[in-house]
């Protein structure tokens, strides 16, 4: 199975119907899933501090979501991650489709993406970087559920060896 | 026609206390700084929920409120600073059109917390205009407290989304709620009637 069906069905065994996302070229067979399918309740937000905005209020609300971004998209979230998901105990989960490295042509991307992992760290918020499909189905649902069960957010990073990398990339 | 220029300045302990005296089950996601401190004064609900920092997510926060559970009216209630961080909201709150979602803008055209330095809407910014061309058709501005009373006896559960904004004093809040942001978060997801919260407490 391609391994955005695989993450898909992934959210589904977990009840996760709301997609919070800001576009990306990587993330689009997962966007074109989630508005492809009336199970998913999609909701194009114009920043990713936003988005997570809108999946911790559904998940209070008793609707559980899952927040789509790229890795310069992280870099806009540490305040909503420090001062609202990681106090306010939110089991956000989160999906962060990674630049900056394995053939990245943008500096700026190579740049923003060295911030991540680091700030992901600081926070003691786990994160996962998803390599293949394989494995993906066991780490993601066991994942989503160890974050429900905690009250903890969790990362899942989709590496270039997943995904293929950016199509706009360097062939 | 109301303008920004024109309108009683009224004060937002007040206006709080109104709101509060007309709502039964309604949830109030209140944004950092004074407009949750005067949510908190008005007499704690279990269906208020009060940030302490993420400055500019209170409606991102109502909205995903509204999606979950379409039937309750949601209220956000946000300052003019921490509208202006975050104006893009307005626009997938357009798209997205929640009827049940309304948002209350408390506009003393100050960053009043941080040392009452002045915001874009005592210069030129009309939140109003803002929101209408975000498409939200349903905003207005607050003529005075008997319009105010006048808005808010519409009910919540439908006809938004809709944007009320108030020109206020400098007043700052009184009281604080408790800064316990795990308690805040359990107690408004009981208020919600969420079943993962509260099982304690039978």
């Amino acid at each position: 199975m391609p391994w955005s069906e695989t993450f898909l069905a992934a959210l589904k065994d977990n009840d996760i119907r709301l997609v919070s996302y800001v576009p990306d070229n990587v993330l689009t067979p997962l966007i074109k899933g989630v508005t492809a399918d009336n199970y998913f309740l999609p909701v194009n937000a114009t920043r990713e501090d936003e988005a997570i905005g809108t999946v911790v209020g559904a998940f209070m609300g008793g609707m559980r979501g899952i927040v789509m971004m790229q890795t310069s998209g992280f870099a806009l979230i540490a305040n909503a991650l420090a001062s609202l998901v990681v106090p306010y105990q939110i089991p956000a989960i989160m999906v962060v489709s990674e630049r900056g490295t394995i053939g990245e042509f943008n500096i700026g991307q190579v740049l923003v993406a060295r911030t991540m992992r680091p700030v992901l760290d600081a926070l003691a918020v786990q994160h996962h970087t998803l390599t293949e499909e394989s494995t993906l189905r066991f780490v993601v649902d066991r994942s989503i559920k160890q974050a429900m069960l905690t009250q903890s957010p969790v990362v899942f990073i989709l590496s270039p060896l997943l995904t293929g990398g950016n199509p706009a990339g360097p062939k | 026609m109301a303008t920004p220029g024109n309108l009683k300045v009224m004060n937002r302990a007040d206006l709080t206390r109104r709101l509060v005296a007309k709502l039964r089950d309604q949830a109030v996601v209140a944004g950092i700084g004074n407009a949750n401190f005067d949510l908190y004064a008005a007499g704690h609900r279990a269906q208020n929920f009060y940030m302490l920092g993420s400055m500019g997510l209170a409606c991102p926060i109502a909205l995903g409120v509204a999606l979950a559970q379409p039937e309750r009216g949601v209220i956000a209630l946000e300052g003019d600073g921490s509208l202006l961080m975050s104006l893009g909201c307005l626009a997938t709150v357009a798209t997205v059109a929640p009827r049940n979602l309304t948002i209350i803008v408390w506009d003393n055209g100050i960053y009043q917390i941080t040392g009452k330095q002045p915001t874009a809407t005592s210069h030129a910014t009309d939140i109003v205009a803002v929101a209408r061309g975000a498409g939200i058709p349903n905003s207005e501005w607050v003529r005075d407290e008997a319009h105010f009373e006048q808005l808010i006896s519409r009910g919540f559960e439908q006809g938004g989304p809709t944007l009320l904004a108030a020109k206020l004093d400098d007043k700052p809040g009184d009281i604080q709620p408790p800064r316990d942001p795990a308690l805040v978060r359990n107690r408004f997801m009981k208020g919600l009637g969420n079943k993962m919260a509260g099982v304690l407490d039978r």
